[in-house]
C-alpha cells in the first residue's frame, strides 16, 4: 500500500522544517520526504497544493465519557470528532464511570479502541476511586497500558498523598497529570473572581485557587525529582510559578486549553452555560500571560480538555450546569482563525505545541514526519471556511460557545498509521 | 411623545439614563392614580402576566401582583411547592407550558443569577420582567428605590447615597449602583471586605470599611438585610460585632446629613442592620418604598406591555 502526497506545505515541528514537498508513505511508513518526487506508482495519491501537511495531532487531555456516560460521549464517538478535528491520538482521562483506577476499566477502553479511527490512550487515576485516599495500583495499570496518572478534576488535596504518588511514579516514569485547584477556595465559585463576576452577581473561582496548588505542586515534584504535567494553567500567576520551576530544574511541563487561549471571562457576559468550564476563563490579562507562556515555551503543550455535556444539563441555570466544553473538532480552526491569522502565534508553534511536544511528554509514537517514522499526518486546508453548527459536530454533545462562529481551516484527511481514517469530512 | 422600544425588562445595566428616566416619568401618573378612590384602570384587560417565583418572595410578589390587578390583567402565580419542578420538569418546561397558556408577561424571580436572559431567549411571545436574579439584578426594586428618592430629594444627580451592608450577594445593591450612577448620583457602598464582591469600585462607586466614613453627609442611608447565614459562612465574626459596626442606630444617624432618608428593600432585621428607632423614625421613608413599588411595576408592565387607556 503505497499514498503519495504531492506538493503540500510541510509543517514538521520534529525537525523544525516548513515547505512544500512531496511525501511518500509505503505500508504505513514514510519512507520519503523530498521537494519533488518522481514517483508515480501509488495506490492512492493526494494532491495537497497550498494544504498544510502536518503531524496527526495528539491531545492530552480528552474527556471521552465511557464507561459510565456514553449518552455524553463514546469512545466511538469521541475518537470520530477527533479525526474531524485533525487528531491521530487522544489520552482519555479517568474520571468515568468506574473510573480508570483497575487495569479491567484499561483493558475495557482498549477493546473498544479497536474499532475507533485513531489512536486512544488511557490515563490511570493517581488514586483508587479518584478518591484522595489510597494510591491506586499505579504498576499493574502502567502494564495495562496507561501513559500517565491524575485524577483530574479531584486534586489530591492530602500533600503526603501526592508526595507518595510522585516518589512512586519514579519507578513507572510516567507523569502525573495534576489538576490544580484549592476546592476550599473555589467553593461554590462557578466564573472567574473579577469585575464581571461582580456585574453578573455569580460566585467566583479567584485565580489563587489554580496558582497556589500550582505552587504546592511544584515545591512536591522539586521534593521529590517526579515528572509532573500541570493541566489547563488558565492564569499568569501559574505561568509565571511554572516559569521558576523550570528555570530550576523541576521537571515539569505544562498545558493549556483552547479556550482560555482564546475567550476571557467576558464571554460569560450573555450568561451561555457553554462558557462555564473549569478551570474558570479568566481575565485579558491571564489570556495575555498564556500566550506569552506558550511562545516562551513555559507552557508546552495545547489541549483541548473536551468534555462533552448533554444539552439538557447544560441548558439550565448557571449555577446548576456542569463544567465543560467540548474541543477536538474546533480547536484548530479556531486557533487558526483568531490566533495563527492574526499573527499572535505561527503556525509551527501551534502545531508544535498540538503534536510533537505532547508526544514527547508522554512518551507517545507520532509528532513527527520523518522518512522511517509512522505515518500519522493530517492536511488542513487552511482556505475553506466553515460554521460551526449542531449537525457538523461528529461529538455526540454540542456544548461550545462557538456554536454559530464560522472558523476557517478543515482537516480534509487525516492518516494514521498509514491509513486514511478521515477524507474530506467522510470517516472511515 | 417618547417611545418605548424594549421587550423586556431585565436590567438596569442595560438601559440608558433617558430609558430610565422615562420610567420614572411614567411612574409619576400611576403613582397619582393609587391615591384615587378606585385605583384600578383598564389598561392591560384581557392581558395575562404568570408571576413566577422559584424562590420565596411575600412582598415583590405581592407587588407584582397588586400592580397587575391595578391594570386590569388577568394574573396566574407559580411557585415551586405546588408545581411539577419538583417532579424533575425542566425550568424551559415549565416556562414553555405556562407560554403555551398564552401569557403576554412572564415576571420571574429566580436563586439563580441569569435566568431571566435564559427564558428571554428561548421564549418567542412573552415579555419577561425580571423579579430578582440571584445576585444579579433586581430592577424594579433599584426603580423604585431611585423613584422614592426622587420624589423627597427632587433630582439624583449629585445626591450622595450609601449602600451599607452585604453588597456581595445583594441583587438590590447592583441594579442600584447601575441606576443612580447612570442618573449622575455618587454611590457609596459600605461594608466590611468579606461582604464586597471584588473590583466593585469598577462599577463606578466608592468603597468604604468605615461606616462613619462612608455615611459622612449622605443624603440617602440605604440598609441591606443582613443574612444570618453569613455568620455561620465566616463572612462576619457574629451578628453582634456586625450590629457594632454597621447597625444603623440613632447615634450613628449624627454622621449623615440632617434630612438624611433612610431606606430599606425590606424584610427589615430589627436590631441588627437597622434599628427600630431608625425604622420607624421620620426618617425612614421605608414605607413609601412599598407604595412606590407597585406604581413603578405599573409603569414598567404599561411601557412594555404598550398598553393603553391609563390616563
Amino acid at each position: 500500500m503505497r499514498i503519495l502526497i504531492r506538493k503540500g506545505y510541510l509543517i514538521d515541528p520534529g525537525n523544525g522544517t516548513e515547505g512544500e514537498r512531496d511525501i511518500l508513505i509505503e505500508d504505513g511508513v514514510i519512507t520519503k520526504i523530498e521537494p519533488s518526487l518522481k514517483e508515480h506508482k501509488a495506490d492512492t495519491t493526494i494532491e495537497a497544493k497550498g494544504k498544510w501537511v502536518i503531524p496527526g495531532l495528539i491531545d492530552l487531555h480528552t474527556h471521552l465519557r465511557e464507561p459510565g456516560r456514553e449518552d455524553e460521549e463514546t469512545i466511538y464517538t469521541g475518537a470520530r470528532a477527533g479525526v474531524k478535528g485533525g487528531y491521530a491520538a487522544l489520552c482519555c482521562m479517568p474520571n468515568t464511570e468506574p473510573p480508570i483506577d483497575d487495569p479491567s476499566v484499561v483493558e475495557l477502553i482498549q477493546q473498544k479502541a479497536r474499532s475507533a479511527p485513531l489512536k486512544v490512550y488511557a490515563i490511570g487515576c493517581i488514586s483508587r476511586k479518584r478518591a484522595g485516599k489510597a494510591l491506586s495500583e499505579m504498576g499493574l495499570l502502567k502494564e495495562a497500558g496507561v501513559v500517565g496518572f491524575s485524577d483530574d478534576g479531584e486534586p489530591v488535596m492530602d500533600s503526603l498523598l501526592l508526595r507518595r504518588a510522585m516518589e512512586y511514579s519514579l519507578l513507572l516514569d510516567l507523569p502525573l497529570i495534576l489538576h490544580c485547584e484549592d476546592k476550599r477556595l473555589s467553593l461554590n465559585g462557578v466564573m472567574h473572581e473579577g469585575y464581571y463576576s461582580t456585574l453578573l452577581g455569580l460566585p467566583g473561582i479567584p485565580s489563587e485557587a489554580e496558582a497556589g496548588m500550582v505552587k504546592r505542586d511544584l515545591e512536591l515534584a522539586r521534593l521529590t525529582g517526579a515528572k509532573i504535567h500541570i493541566a489547563h494553567v488558565s492564569c499568569q500567576r501559574s505561568v509565571e510559578y511554572i516559569r521558576e520551576a523550570k528555570e530550576s530544574g523541576v521537571k515539569v511541563t505544562a498545558e493549556v486549553t483552547p479556550h482560555h487561549l482564546l475567550l476571557t471571562d467576558k464571554a460569560v457576559l450573555n450568561f451561555d452555560t457553554n462558557t462555564k468550564v473549569n478551570p474558570p476563563l479568566r481575565s485579558e490579562e491571564d489570556r495575555q500571560a498564556l500566550l506569552k507562556g506558550l511562545k516562551e515555551g513555559v507552557i508546552d503543550a495545547i489541549s483541548t480538555d473536551h468534555a462533552p455535556h448533554l444539552s439538557t444539563e447544560k441548558e439550565y441555570d448557571f449555577l446548576e450546569a456542569p463544567f465543560g466544553m467540548i474541543g477536538l473538532e474546533i480547536s484548530f480552526s479556531a486557533l487558526f482563525t483568531q490566533l495563527v491569522e492574526t499573527g499572535n502565534i505561527s503556525a509551527l508553534e501551534m502545531v508544535k505545541a498540538m503534536s510533537f511536544t505532547p508526544a514527547k511528554i508522554f512518551h507517545l509514537p507520532g509528532g513527527e514526519l520523518s522518512p522511517g517514522k509512522l505515518a500519522s499526518l493530517s492536511i488542513f486546508n487552511p482556505k475553506v471556511e466553515w460554521l460551526v453548527s449542531k449537525d457538523e459536530l461528529e461529538s455526540l454533545s454540542y456544548n461550545t460557545p462557538f456554536l454559530g462562529n464560522r472558523l476557517k481551516g478543515k482537516f480534509e484527511w487525516v492518516i494514521v498509521e498509514g491509513k486514511i481514517v478521515q477524507e474530506k469530512g467522510r470517516i472511515k | 411623545m417618547k417611545k418605548w422600544k424594549r421587550k423586556h425588562l431585565i436590567s438596569l445595566r442595560e438601559l440608558n439614563p433617558e430609558e430610565i428616566e422615562f420610567i420614572l416619568e411614567t411612574t409619576h401618573s400611576f403613582r397619582e392614580i393609587l391615591e384615587r378612590p378606585i385605583p384600578k384602570v383598564p389598561t392591560l384587560r384581557g392581558r395575562t402576566v404568570a408571576n413566577l417565583f422559584f424562590e420565596p418572595s411575600t412582598r415583590t410578589r405581592m407587588s407584582f401582583e397588586l400592580a397587575e390587578k391595578r391594570l386590569s390583567a388577568d394574573t396566574v402565580n407559580f411557585s415551586p411547592g405546588s408545581s411539577s419542578v419538583l417532579k424533575g420538569e425542566t425550568l424551559l418546561d415549565t416556562v414553555k407550558n405556562i407560554e403555551a397558556m398564552k401569557t403576554d408577561a412572564v415576571v420571574v424571580r429566580h436563586s439563580s443569577p441569569g435566568i431571566p436572559y435564559f427564558l428571554a431567549s428561548r421564549l418567542l411571545h412573552s415579555t419577561i420582567i425580571n423579579a430578582g436574579d440571584g445576585a444579579h439584578e433586581h430592577p424594579t426594586q433599584g426603580l423604585l428605590d431611585i423613584f422614592t428618592m426622587l420624589e423627597r430629594k427632587k433630582k439624583i444627580k449629585g445626591l450622595k447615597v450609601a449602600i451599607v451592608g452585604d453588597i456581595r450577594f445583594s441583587r438590590v445593591a447592583r441594579s442600584n449602583i447601575w441606576g443612580l450612577t447612570k442618573l449622575g448620583g455618587e454611590v457609596r457602598v459600605v461594608a466590611p471586605p468579606t461582604l464586597l464582591p471584588p473590583n466593585i469600585e469598577k462599577l463606578g462607586v466608592k468603597v468604604f470599611h468605615s461606616l462613619s466614613e462612608g455615611i459622612k453627609d449622605v443624603d440617602v442611608l440605604m440598609v441591606l438585610r443582613l443574612q444570618r447565614e453569613r455568620q455561620k459562612e465566616s463572612f462576619i465574626p457574629s451578628v453582634r460585632e456586625y450590629r457594632k459596626l454597621y447597625g444603623i442606630t440613632l447615634d450613628k444617624l449624627k454622621w449623615a446629613k440632617d434630612d438624611v432618608l433612610i431606606m430599606h428593600p425590606g424584610p427589615i432585621n430589627r436590631g441588627v442592620e437597622l434599628d427600630p428607632e431608625v425604622a420607624d423614625s421620620p426618617y425612614s421613608v421605608i414605607l413609601s418604598q412599598v407604595t412606590n413599588g407597585v406604581a413603578v411595576r405599573m409603569a414598567v408592565f404599561y411601557l412594555l406591555l404598550g398598553g393603553e387607556g391609563w390616563e
